[in-house]
């Protein structure tokens, strides 16, 4: 008895997850319904102004600042793959494709995808801790009361400015691992590798190598500012919940951009992009 | 108060019929009717928990009721499209507990943001009606500050500023006094009255702060566990604080929150909530 009561509990933990988890999703599906609403509204011109000034000031907060530490981190990353690849390759005479490989992994992975959970923590969280704040201080209420819409006001540029910026901040992070791995074979690799380096991934790269990396980077920066919008509109009051919507945020744009990354090298895969 | 009465044969501004509303399985709200006419400054006042943070929202449209209807200015809310009820928003201001400024902009900016929103106005004309606004709650020497650099009091101040900015027909304040020290709360009942005679609005005030309610109300609202258990003009409450006990359960309890008192039937009605009952019931369960 105790066995099926022990069932039927655990069916409806499980139950109650997917039901929150599906209410989640809906919610975020729907305030990205809203966001492309206003943003078509603001593109069409019908008295609906997108606001330059709000949006340039979110480009500053979320990609200027970051730039440093994604050129930092990318080069790095260019290193460790040049280092790594270095073992394997030399007994068959091939380290000479390093520069070949670093050049596919950077511009069609590697780069978006460190830039993405770079700026999860950079603009995400702050972005999600700038609005539960909002929320807290009634200012949220205040945008409604003045027949502001928040989703509008606070939403849409935030939204705007990180999908600009992570491709931006992707077209820098591409060629930062290019020169990091440049860095580690004039340093450690020797000529071989650095010898004809640029030459060979230049003839390797494909112009789709790089658009399919930004394409990627643009809905990395969808899914880390609706994230962070959802997670910052969603506080209530307490400060605890402030914390915990900038936790999430973080956690939950990680784990959405590894899934869209699969989802996309899937799909660019069978459509042999 | 002689406003007040005057009033009486006019239209409510605001009619609130039989509003109820649960959170969950409590219900917060028990049928609240209420009526505020033109020009008049009423109190709605009550203890924490009594749903009066709950009625203003329902009153400003920023949450809706279970049962029941809110009137605002002639048109009842349940039936508005969120365009219609943006349209109505403009007619009515809101003072925040906390000023809720946005701490991105500058006072001035705080101000002038209605305007540029919802007007033509040009800039120069916007600069004007900002100034005269700041100046209408003594601040227009902090228009360049940031929220951030400003006491409670001010920010009180500009959010007042802010609220008056489209020449509403309502103000709300939501608990006003509400983190003041005693000489601050008192200029801001001041500055509520002065705007009410000045620009001739509606106002409703939420609070439970006495002393802050016998100085602005022309009439008293008081909630009691989510029902209006006495509406009537100032003076009324004030013979009933000042006055003895009168040995109506319901009167006495008004009596007892004007006064302050730790005895009387608010609190008794919290220690008789069957102490004796879960002391013996814990006792049985062992």
């Amino acid at each position: 008895m105790s066995g099926r009561a022990r069932q039927r509990g655990l069916v409806e933990a499980v139950g109650a997850a997917l039901i929150s988890a599906v209410c989640y999703l809906g919610g975020m599906t729907l305030l990205l319904g809203q966001t492309l609403r206003w943003i078509v509204r603001g593109l069409a011109g019908r008295k609906t102004r997108l606001g330059g000034e709000a949006l340039a000031a979110q480009c500053v907060r979320v990609g200027v600042r970051s730039v440093g530490i994604v050129a930092l981190v990318q080069i790095f990353i260019g290193v460790i793959l040049a280092l790594q690849m270095t073992p394997p390759l030399k007994p068959w005479g091939q380290v000479d494709k390093i520069a070949n490989i670093i050049g596919v992994a950077g511009f069609r992975m590697l780069g978006p995808i460190i830039t993405a959970v770079v700026l999860s923590g950079f603009a995400g969280a702050s972005i999600a801790a700038e609005l539960g704040a909002m929320v807290g201080a009634e200012e949220i209420k205040a945008l409604e009361a003045m027949a502001l819409n928040p989703v509008r006001y606070l939403v849409v540029p935030r939204v705007l400015a990180t999908v600009l910026m992570t491709v931006l901040l992707t077209v820098v992070a591409d060629w930062m691992i290019a020169v990091g791995g440049y860095l580690a074979s004039v340093v450690a690799l020797g000529p071989d590798v650095y010898y004809g380096y640029w030459e060979r991934m230049r003839t390797q790269l494909r112009l789709r190598d790089f658009l399919t990396g930004l394409v990627m980077a643009g809905v990395f920066g969808v899914l880390i500012s609706i994230i962070a919008c959802h997670e910052g509109l969603r506080v209530r009051g307490d400060a605890e919940s402030v914390g915990r919507a900038t936790t999430m945020t973080v956690v939950y744009s990680i784990v959405g951009i590894i899934v869209a990354a699969c989802i996309f090298t899937v799909i660019f895969y069978v459509l042999k992009l | 108060m002689s406003e007040a009465a005057d009033n009486s044969k006019a239209s409510p501004v605001i009619r609130v019929v039989g509003l109820t509303k649960r959170f969950g399985g409590r219900t917060v709200l028990e049928g609240v009717d209420l009526e505020i006419y033109p020009g008049e400054t009423m109190i709605i006042m009550g203890g924490s928990g009594t749903g009066k943070s709950t009625l203003l929202n329902m009153i400003i449209g920023s949450d809706f009721p279970d049962e029941g209807y809110v009137e605002l200015l002639g048109r009842n809310l349940n039936e508005l499209s969120e365009a219609e009820l943006n349209a109505l928003r403009l007619q009515f201001g809101i003072l925040f507990q906390s000023g809720a400024l946005f701490s991105s902009m500058t006072v001035g900016e705080n101000v002038a943001l209605p305007l540029r929103e919802h007007t033509n106005l040009d800039e120069e004309t916007i600069d004007i009606v900002v100034k005269i606004k700041l100046e209408l709650v003594g601040l227009r020497e902090a228009e360049d500050l940031m929220p951030a650099e400003l006491s409670g009091g001010m920010r009180k101040r500009a959010g007042l500023a802010r609220a008056t900015a489209l020449d509403p027909k309502i103000l709300f304040y939501d608990e006003p006094s509400a983190g003041l020290d005693p000489v601050t709360s008192a200029e801001i009942d001041q500055l509520i009255t002065a705007l009410s005679r000045k620009l001739g609005v509606t106002s409703v005030v939420v609070t439970h702060e006495m002393d802050s309610a016998f100085r602005i109300a022309d009439r008293i609202a008081m909630l009691d566990a989510g029902r209006i258990i006495k509406v009537g003009p100032r003076s009324e409450f004030e013979a009933l604080r000042d006055g003895p006990p009168t040995g109506d359960e319901r009167l006495d309890l008004i009596r007892q929150f004007l006064r302050g008192d730790s005895e009387g039937p608010i609190t008794a009605r919290r220690l008789s909530c069957g102490y004796e009952q879960d002391i013996l019931r814990a006792a049985g369960g062992n």
